[in-house]
């Protein structure tokens, strides 16, 4: 039984991760019907700067909690400038275009996002130092939970309730809901459209990061390539979920990393990719738009 | 004004011809030696020693008249340790008409190139790549390389792990790889067979995946004292740090691909205890020290994974070059397995499957953050 939850958590772990990015994913498909592949890559050099920050940090002598705090707002900070800035370069030109242009730019993004950092920094793999604290109370539930685990899925689960509450009670979060509902029709009513799309990457660079620092202090490695796998995955869990909705992202996000979790642990992780996969499958053949998404209705 | 019209008009198309002219008469007679393997990605620190140390012998055989009286040339291609890549690599070196080729580095890539090599009948050199059907199929004739196959490697790790540690369970994990799997499957026959200890587990992993805590939750559930781990160094970190987080004391233990400086640099004190096979130790042939200085000349660092075997495979091809007298294939494929030559690894020369005779592994633990040899 212990072994069961030990695997839940586990699952639960991961499955926060891929949620957060998910999001990502999933906003940015509700309000522009585009996939944006260089999501992962945000992601990415979250973890990257994050670690520059972090070394600056300690070098000047902080320690604990401070520099983690510190480092996660400089990264949110620089992650949300990078998601603003790929969206005016490389989605903004091409709104107009037919809808595979932007999907082509996305991926030409990730490319070079993925050779940027490796050119710039290194192509090795970097040791990531563990951020997260540890502290007493910690100790005590280290048996049930590891404490990066228990950060994580704390962490995940504040900043996506701080996201729905934002969706649902701001006047922007009530913004972004009317521009991916119809976006003609917000702007007719006087929603600036691109200041909303602006701020929907914003908004998703910036959980993208918060994911990049969580998954890197757990796991305590990073390089150049480590948003292209975890970009994979988060992708698939918004269209297991269903993209476009948010609920939807993190339950496909959760139900993912649980299915990778449970399918190792009592099967084999040789097949881990296989599970994921195979049930993006079967949920696609019986919910085509995947658990929570609403049926499309093709606008013309 | 006016020396500037003289320079774009006059010296630049002077230049472009003057290189031009000489490169045409360079290649023309030069020895071209292939270097091929990773010089980018995720595994480039196990490419790059070769390039540096095929650069050096081929400048000092060079400087001294070269071999036949022809020049050596490298052509130095990358790819990235990914099998679909070195087939086009090994085309484009076909193409260019190399007399051998030093490489590929990881196993799956070779295995993918080689038939290409065969069938235009070029010898390959391969210091690093360890897959035993490389060589022990006998598919490819033209292949050799200056590193004990796999098979060795998991004979001495089972050895180590049933005699001198004396365990009795063992978990066998790999990371799917051509190399890891390869590895890991003679492990667990050698271990299975002994009947002194059993194998509790037996699985993959996915590499690059985001996270590894449900196969290390599996680990500890299975009640192993050890990890046999078939595969490279990146996700070897990982497991062993999300292992000590979790404050499981089990033995890791694993093969040549983890022992790289790098995995001590990212897995930290995790990766004290850890132990890993690795080629002998030859800090104290004199030859080996000589090539290590050599490099800290030239480039002013240390020389990283494999820079030894490259090292030798050079040697050793310049070598048989030199007793063929020619560059054609079947004489230089005898005189490579005539002619025994003093290298950096020992005496070697090679036997009938390619294999290098006189090399071999030892066992290797991290100690204070390096990699000491265990006697």
């Amino acid at each position: 039984m212990n072994f069961f939850w030990d695997l839940f958590l586990g699952g639960l772990t991961r499955g926060s991760i891929y949620a957060l990015l998910a999001l990502g994913y999933t906003m940015v498909y509700g309000i522009l019907q585009l996939i944006n592949f260089a999501h992962g890559e945000i992601y990415m050099i979250g973890a990257f700067s994050a670690l520059i920050v972090a070394s600056i940090l300690t070098m000047q002598g902080l320690t604990g909690l401070s520099v983690l705090i510190l480092a996660t707002i400089a990264t949110v900070l620089y992650a949300a400038a990078y998601g603003f800035t790929v969206e005016k370069i490389a989605y903004k030109p091409l709104r107009q275009s037919s809808r595979l242009s932007p999907l082509i730019s996305a991926i030409g993004m990730s490319i070079f996002l993925q050779n940027y950092v490796m050119l710039a920094q290194t192509s090795d793999f970097l040791p990531f130092p563990n951020l997260l604290p540890q502290s007493n109370f910690l100790d005590s539930i280290s048996s049930v939970i590891g404490p990066s685990d228990f950060i994580i899925i704390v962490t995940s689960a504040a900043v996506m309730s701080a996201l729905t509450l934002l969706l649902k009670f701001t006047k922007m979060g009530k913004a972004m809901r009317a521009t991916a509902q119809d976006q003609t029709m917000a702007m007719l009513t006087g929603v600036n459209v691109n200041r909303v799309i602006s701020r929907t990457f914003i908004i998703g660079s910036a959980l993208a990061a918060i994911g990049g620092i969580l998954i890197a202090s757990h796991v305590g490695r990073i390089n150049f390539y480590i948003g292209f796998n975890a970009g994979i995955k988060a992708f698939t869990a918004a269209v297991l979920g269903g993209i476009g909705s948010v609920p939807g992202a993190v339950l496909g996000g959760l139900v993912l990393g649980l299915a990778e979790s449970f399918g190792t642990g009592y099967i084999s992780s040789d097949y881990e990719s296989v599970f994921a996969f195979a049930l993006l499958i079967l949920i696609l053949i019986f919910k085509p738009d995947g658990i929570l998404g609403r049926s499309s209705q093709q606008k013309v | 004004m006016k020396n500037d019209l003289l320079f774009r008009w006059i010296l630049i198309p002077f230049f472009l011809l003057t290189f031009g002219t000489s490169s045409t008469t360079f290649s023309a007679e030069t020895i071209k030696i292939g270097i091929a393997g990773a010089h980018t990605g995720d595994l480039a620190s196990y490419g790059l020693p070769t390039v540096k140390a095929a650069e050096l012998i081929a400048n000092s055989v060079n400087t001294k008249g070269g071999i036949l009286g022809r020049k050596i040339q490298l052509i130095i291609e990358d790819e990235a340790c990914k099998p679909e890549l070195a087939t086009n690599v090994a085309t484009k070196l076909v193409s260019q008409k190399v007399d051998a080729v030093i490489g590929h580095i990881c196993s799956g890539a070779t295995k993918a190139a080689l038939r290409t090599y065969k069938d235009a009948e070029i010898i390959v050199i391969s210091p690093s790549a360890t897959s035993p059907e490389l060589s022990l199929s006998g598919q490819y004739p033209n292949f050799h390389r200056t590193i004990a196959p796999d098979d060795t490697q998991a004979r001495l790790v089972a050895d180590f792990a049933l005699k001198t540690l004396k365990l009795k369970k063992i978990a066998v994990i790999h990371d799917k790889g051509d190399y890891g799997k390869g590895f890991a499957e003679y492990a667990k026959i050698f271990i299975e067979k002994s009947k002194d200890a059993k194998v509790v587990l037996y699985e993959g992993i996915t590499p690059g995946a985001v996270d590894y805590s449900a196969i290390v939750q599996k680990i500890k559930y299975s009640g192993a004292d050890a990890i046999v781990y078939g595969g490279y160094h990146p996700e070897a970190a990982s497991v062993v740090q999300l292992m000590r987080k979790r404050n499981m004391k089990t033995i890791f233990i694993s093969d040549d691909g983890v022992k790289d400086q790098t995995f001590i640099k990212v897995a930290a004190v995790a990766a004290e205890g850890v132990y890993a096979s690795g080629p002998k130790d030859t800090t104290k042939n004199p030859l080996a020290i000589a090539a290590i200085n050599e490099h800290k000349k030239a480039y002013g660092t240390e020389p990283g994974s494999f820079y030894l075997n490259a090292y030798s495979a050079m040697l050793a091809i310049v070598n048989a070059i030199d007793k063929a007298k020619t560059t054609e294939y079947k004489a230089v494929h005898k005189a490579l397995r005539n002619h025994s030559i003093d290298t950096p690894l020992g005496k070697i020369k090679f036997n009938d499957r390619g294999d290098a005779i006189g090399v071999g592994f030892s066992m290797y633990q991290v100690k204070n953050g390096i990699y000491v040899e265990l006697k």
